[in-house]
This record gives structure tokens, sequence and C-alpha cells, in this order.
């Protein structure tokens, strides 16, 4: 779909690299995990199934924490609800019993609904909310599971199932829960490394910039939780089945707090780092037997620890390559030239325009009747003193505010108000007056999440890792690369972005946002921060991007800047349009002149 | 019916409306939301409990060393959980520092208190059925404690400074407030609230490492219900919790008056993200 400059075989090296440096630990753990038989006793054959069942539904919860940022602590509740529901239908108390591997999937599903059901809280909670809901609905389970004394046997327990040869033996179920183990861990950076786990994180960190993409937060995390629900569900039927006997008691609240410090030991958006946490914290009270008692005391110490001295976790203690200094002495030079690499899809050609748009906050009217023309592959300045409303003019567009009053039409079609998300489907990308980048992920990740919604594969493609996911991760690797080169990054594509100059925070910002190719570029104050030969040179980019058919919208303070590049003006004041015209005649406007430019 | 409806559902509302106030406390002057709030009252039974059964020292005494080592608890919190954090507030990782220390406070409790509910004495012995003092002293406590900080708010210099804090903490530390200590002292009078609630409630509730996390969820609720930091909301969100999960109680039966209250709080909240009394959302863009 899009060619771009560099020569492609030297772009494919460090990319397949960096998967293999990813890959490699996580085999490795799990080839050392196949040789455990051959070096201990049955004793290890337990805390390795433990460890291996664990893993099983932290790699799910993972992605809700670590990549997601939402606080689920009481996921314990679906390793329950998994438990029961295999240990009742094996042992059939309300439908027929059914084989244990039909029991799986059946509780599978029962825990990916239930998942979504705990989940969906987070659509609208912030953090402590959603903590909490999550920790009461840990505690009604367990009640309902000794309530409900006809189906679950109450406090007296129910019998978990069992696996028929050659599962029945320790080792045998060792090797099969390890098995459950892989296939989790391959599910999950599958969807880790993926536009979805990127979107996730994109939610997490720069939530406001996720939505101008295009991200739908419901879909992405509705999509998460059903997949850490069933995972936690398979992840209870083997626990069932490794108790022998479940009772409400065999799931405190101790196991929920382990899951979940073992994902912030661990480190958040890496997969080798929590696994490591389960293994280590499984093993913990095993290697310490008198202080199996403190277990969790000595949890909650490492977690404070952890929050306190090393937030990122195990995995930002491994990560070296983010530790090499970076030049100092770095200068962006965009290379305009090379859009021309990037083909265009849309066709273009409509016109953004805004007809008395009004509205206020309180009492303030930060817009009063603004009429407003963008048109394609124009540039279009929007200045005016502070609080003049040329921010919320452009939160307006993008459909952060609401108008009260007034018409948005692109073409021929009405652009409804609100819903952000929407916007970047019908072209409109945006970039923002304070840089929303995630500082967590790479420069090249920043960008890509520009292209979100451009993927074509399905949530279950991007798990199995099916062909068409494959594609979309390179189409997406290589615009964004391409894009890097066209704003001056890419030598700087696999750093960490949170270790970039402000100036740089701004051109990937610019590159994120041509991602999509966009029909119109809301650009708010690019220039803010930036030296004298950076504006410069972001007057060549804007003037490109401009000529390919992109109508631009400017919100700037520099009048150098805008004067230079700007076809049409407005100017506004208090909410109203003060004039309006080309540069020259702005220039020379009386009034413009006296409140805003100075003599 | 109707009577020990009432009677128990206004005295396990009184103290939860207590571990309200005790989150709006530490919210105020921090912006923090603390775990260790339910903590604070189950240790108020646990540490009433030690002092008046197994030192065996008067009623007095014991509710005074309760209330100083609540106090304490509150400051350690401060020092130990909020302090360090709150530099990046915007992480939210005080949900992690305040869980683990809410985590250690109950590891102790069970290890050195024991997992058994214990006893608590009767403080006052007046009143019988239901009028028995385990359900008037909650409430009682409760009118004290909202007297109390009503006057030490408005008639006070230090709790006007609390409230100038809780208003706009970079305007009050520019007119020279000390900051520092006023947070300190407001984990210390949370400390006070939370113990309060626990002594009071602790016939109610006896003594007991598990009532921490139940009072952590159902002293959240109001909070809640109410809006962060609205203390009206709180105890009048915490007595109508404490009255409508009671009427489920006798109507349903325990365990579905814990998945009603569970329902209700999910659904109020996702109507009304920003609680019934709250303030509208912060700008996001």
């Amino acid at each position: 779909m899009t060619s771009v400059t560099a020569t492609p075989a030297r772009k494919e090296a460090p990319a397949s690299r960096s998967v293999l440096s990813q890959v490699a630990p996580l085999i490795g753990v799990f080839a050392l995990a196949t040789l455990l038989p051959f070096v201990s006793n049955d004793y290890w054959a337990l805390i390795g199934t433990r460890a291996a069942i664990y893993w099983v539904l932290v790699a799910g919860l993972n992605l809700v924490v670590g990549f997601g940022g939402h606080l689920a602590i009481g996921y314990v509740a679906l390793l329950t609800l998994g438990a029961y529901a295999t240990s009742i239908l094996v042992a059939g108390n309300v439908l027929p019993p059914v084989p244990v591997f039909v029991a799986l999937p059946i509780a599978a599903c029962v825990g990916a609904l239930f998942g979504v059901i705990v989940g969906l809280p987070a659509l609208r909670l912030r953090t402590f909310y959603f903590a909490m809901s999550t920790l009461g609905f840990a505690t009604i389970v367990t009640q309902i599971a000794l309530a409900w004394q006809s189906v679950t046997g109450g406090g007296i327990g129910i019998a978990g199932p069992e696996f028929s040869a050659p599962f029945n033996t320790a080792w045998g179920f060792y090797y099969l829960c390890l098995g459950f183990a892989a296939i989790a861990t391959w599910m999950s950076a599958n969807i880790g490394h993926s536009r979805f786990g990127r979107a996730l994180i994109a939610l997490r960190d720069a939530e406001v910039a996720a939505e101008a993409t295009g991200i739908s937060k419901p879909k992405t995390l509705i999509s998460i939780f059903l997949l850490a629900g069933a995972l936690a569900a398979i992840a209870g039927g083997l626990f069932a089945s490794l108790q022998t006997y479940i009772t409400p008691d065999a799931f405190t609240f101790d196991l929920s707090v382990l899951f979940f410090i073992a994902i912030l030991i661990g480190g958040r958006g890496s997969i080798m780092g929590p696994l490591l946490g389960t293994v280590i914290l499984t093993i913990l009270p095993e290697i310490a037997a008198p202080l199996a008692a403190w277990s969790t005391f000595l949890y909650a110490v490492l977690l404070l620890l952890i929050v306190l001295a090393i937030p990122g976790g195990i995995a930002a203690l491994l990560d070296f390559r983010n530790r090499r200094p970076l030049a100092s002495n770095r200068a962006i030079v965009p290379r305009p030239a090379a859009l021309a690499d990037i083909q265009r899809k849309s066709a273009g050609g409509r016109t953004l325009s805004l007809r008395g748009i009004a509205l206020s906050f309180g009492n303030v009217r930060a817009i009063d009747g603004l009429d407003l023309d963008v048109q394609p592959g124009r540039i279009h300045g929007l200045i005016g003193p502070n609080g003049s409303g040329k921010t919320t003019t452009l939160n307006v567009i993008s459909g952060y505010y609401a108008s009260k009053g007034g018409t948005m039409r692109l073409g021929e079609d009405a652009l409804p108000p609100g819903m952000p998300a929407l916007r970047a489907a019908r072209g409109i990308a945006r970039t923002f007056q304070t840089p929303r980048v995630i500082g967590e992920a790479s420069v090249l990740e920043n960008v890509m999440i520009g292209g979100t919604i451009e993927g074509q594969a399905s949530f279950v493609e991007a798990l199995l890792s099916l062909p068409r996911s494959h594609r979309d991760e390179h189409m997406l690797a290589d615009k964004a690369r391409g894009l890097l080169g066209v704003v001056g990054l890419e030598t700087l594509a696999d750093v960490r972005a949170d270790r970039l100059q402000h100036s740089e925070l701004r051109f990937i910002e610019i590159a994120r946002a041509l991602m999509l190719d966009p029909d119109f570029l809301l650009l708010d104050e690019p220039a803010a921060g930036l030296s004298g030969d950076e504006i410069e040179r972001l007057a060549g980019l804007i003037k490109a991007i401009s000529r390919r058919g992109t109508g631009v919208l400017l919100v700037e303070h520099h009048a150098d800047l805008i004067f230079e590049i700007c076809d049409e003006i407005t100017v506004l004041n208090l909410g109203k349009i003060l004039a309006a015209g080309t540069a020259a005649e702005i220039r020379t406007h009386k009034e413009v002149v006296s409140a805003y430019l100075g003599a | 019916m109707l009577a020990s409806i009432l009677a128990s559902g206004l005295a396990a509302g009184a103290v939860y409306a207590l571990v309200g106030v005790t989150y709006n406390t530490m919210f105020s002057t921090s912006r923090v939301m603390s775990f260790t709030s339910g903590q604070l009252a189950m240790l108020g039974g646990v540490f009433g409990s030690m002092f008046m059964l197994k030192l065996g020292l008067p009623v007095i005494a014991g509710l005074v060393l309760t209330l100083c080592c609540c106090a304490i608890i509150g400051i350690v919190t401060e020092f130990v959980a909020v302090r360090p954090v709150l530099k990046n507030l915007d992480q939210h990782l005080y949900v992690l520092s305040t869980l683990a220390l809410a985590l250690m406070i109950q590891q102790v409790a069970a290890i050195k208190w024991g997992t058994e509910p214990q006893p608590f004495p009767k403080l006052i012995g007046w009143g019988n059925g239901v009028f028995d003092e385990k359900f008037w002293l909650p409430v009682a406590a409760c009118i004290v404690t909202i007297i109390g900080l009503e006057y030490l708010y408005r008639r006070t210099l230090v709790g006007r400074a609390f409230l100038a804090i809780a208003e706009d903490n970079f305007a009050a530390r520019a007119l020279g407030l000390p900051e520092r200590n006023l947070r300190i002292a407001s984990y210390a009078l949370a400390g006070v609230i939370g113990g309060i609630a626990g002594f009071s409630g602790g016939e109610l509730l006896l003594a007991f490492f598990a009532n921490g996390a139940l009072l952590n969820f159902y002293g959240f609720v109001p909070v809640a219900l109410g809006g962060l930091g609205n203390n009206r909301g709180a105890i009048i969100g915490g007595l109508a919790l404490g009255l409508f999960q009671q009427a489920a109680n006798f109507l349903v039966g325990g365990v579905f008056s814990s998945v009603a209250v569970f329902t209700l709080f999910i659904i109020v909240l996702l109507a009304a993200p920003q609680g019934l009394f709250g303030s509208a959302t912060a700008r996001r863009v």
C-alpha cells in the first residue's frame, strides 16, 4: 500500500532482531521448565504446576493491569469462578456431567463473560474506584460460593475435576499446565505486540490522543477483558484439579495479591517481567518455609519497595538498550520531499466548514458565532490573544467539546458534535498544545499508534498471529518509519519517547497525525518551544503537507510563521471573529494590529 | 422487624459513614484515597479489645490509647505510603502504596491478634433490645464526630487551614501555610476518626482482622456515592447504605444483601461517576 524512501532490506534487520531478543528469554524460561522433571522430585512438580497455572491467569491479567493500566486487584474472583464452573460441570451437579476437556472451554466462556462484567466499570471509573469495584466483586463471589450449597457444596466444598491419562500423574499434569502456560504466553505476546496492545497502552498513558487517532476505548477494553477472563477461568479449572478438592477457603485474597504484585514487580507493558515475577512469588514462600505465614506481608513489602524504588519493575532493570546515552547535539532535519513516496489514498477535495459555532463554559462565551472554512490543500491560520477561543475551536472540530449552536460540515456531510473517536475515520487528525505521547513506548510505536484504525486484522486474528495481522504490523511499521524519515527522527525510532526533547515530541505528534494521511490536519501551536531553525523547517514541512491536498488549520502565536505560510488567516478575539482574510490583508488590518500584533 | 432494620441499619451505617469521613479527611489535604482507611477502623476494634479485655484497662484509658495508636498509624501512612508518591500524583501510585501498607497492617493483625473474631467489652451498659448500646453507640459517635469536625472546620484556625489546603493547595502554600505539617495533622485526625469508628462499632463488628477489608469497601461506597471529599455526602450515603444493606439482609438474606450493595454501587457509579453530590469533571483537553 505504501512504499517508503529507505531500502527495505536495511530496515528488516533490526526489526527481526528485536523480535528475537524479546522472544528468546521467554523460550529460554519454558525450555528450562521442561527440564524440571529430570532434576527434582514430586514436591517441586507441585510448585512448578502451581506457577504454570498462576501464569495462565497472570498472562491475561497482565494485559489488563500492565498494558491497560487498570488496577484490577480482585482477579481471584475469576479464578474461583473458573474452578467452580469446571468442577460443577464435571461433577454434573446442575447439568449432565461432561468430560473435563469439554468443561474447560465452557468455563472459559463463563469466565470471559464475567471478565467483561467485572471490567465494564473500567470504562467509566478511574483507578481507585475500579480497584474497589473488583475488590467488591471478589468478596461477593466467595460469599456466593459459600451460600449456594446445593451447587457449590458450600463450606464443605466440591471435588475438583480429574484428568485422564497421561495427565493424571504429577509430571503429566505439570506438562499439561506448562502447555497451557506456553499457549497463554504466546497469545498475550501476540496481542501485546499488535495494534491492540499498543492501543491499550495508548489509552493508559495518552487517552485523549488515543481517541483522536480513532481508538475505541470500549471495543479495545472489552476484547481484553474477554481474553483475560477466559484465561483466568481456565487457570481456575486447572487449579481445581491440582487442589483435588475446593472450598471457598482455597481462594483467599492473598492469591489476588500475588497475581497483582507479580505484574507490578515484573514491570508495566512487559511479558517477560511478570512471568519472572509470577515464578519468583510462587517459589518465595517455599524456599523460606518459616516465613510461609508471612508470605502476604512479604508480598506487600515487595510491592511497597517496588512502587517507591523501581516503579518500572524487573523489566526496567533489564532494559539495557534505553540506558545508552543519546547524542546531545541532535538536530531535527525533516525531509518533506520524502512525503511524495507515501501514496495518498483519500481523494480529499472536501471543505471543512463551520457556521455559527457557539460554546459557553458557565457564563463565559468561549466561542460566539464562529464561521470558518478550511479548504483542501490550503493552510488556514487561526490567531488571537490568549483566551480568544483558538484551542477551543480545535476541540470543537475534533469533538472533545460539543458546540451548543451552529453546524459543522465536511463537504456535503454534517459532522456530528462530540464523539472524538470518530474523527480519525473521517480524515481529521490533530496535534496537541502539550504533546501527548506515550513516554514508555518507543518513538516508532508512538507513530504507529496513529494508524491503528487502518489495521485490517481482527482481535482473534491478532491473538492467533494469523497472516493478516502480520501484514498489518509490517504495513504500520513501514509507514511509521517512512514518516519518521519525513519529520527527521528516523535515527531515534527505537528510543523510549520519554527520553526525547520537547521539540522532538512535537514532530512525533505530527508524524503520528500523518499516519492516517488525513484530509485535515489541526495543529495546536506546533512551533511553541522550537528554536528558530526548527520553526523554519517546520514551516517547510507544513507547506509540503498542504501541497498534497491536506487542509491545515494552524493555531499559532509566532506571527512570522503564520504570515509566512498561511493562505488564509482568521483572527479571534473573545470568541468572535475580529478579522478574516489573506495574510496581506490581516497584516495591515487596523484593529488586528492594535489589538494583537502591536504597532 | 422494622425496628431491628432501623437500629442495625443506622448503627452499621454510622460506622460506614465514619470510615467514609476517614477517607475524605485523608483525601482533602493530599488528593489521595487510602486503602488504610478501613484498616484504621479495624484497628479501632482490635486495639480497644486488646487494651480493655486483654490488659484490663478502664474504658476511658482504653479509648484514649486506641485513638493515639490509630493516630500514629495514620501518620505512618502519610510518611510511608503517601508522601513518597505525591510528586507524581497523576500516576496513581498511591493506590498501590496504600494497598501495600493496608495489607501489611492486616497481615500483622491476623498473625499477632489471631484470625478469629474476638469479643469487644461492653462500654456503658445502657439500653437493651433495639436500644442496645451496640446500636446507638456508633450513631452517637458519628454525631459527636460531625459536631467536632464542624467546630474544627468553622471555628478554629487549624480547621480553616485544612479547608484552604483542600480547596486550593497551591494558593494555600503561596499564603505560607505549612502544608506538610497540616497534611500530617490531617492524617492523624483521619486515624482518630477511623479509630472512633472501630471503637464505637466494636460491639457490633467485634475485634476481627478481616473487618479491615470489609470496611474498606463499605466505607468507600458512601464516599463514591456522595462524591470525593464531601463529608455531608459520605454521612448521608453511609447511613443510607447501612439501612439498605440491613433491609436487604432481613428481607432476602445475607449473601444477597452484599450482592445488592455491590450492584447498587456499580450502577450508581456508572450513572454518576462523580457521585450524587459531587461536582462536574475536570477538563480533559
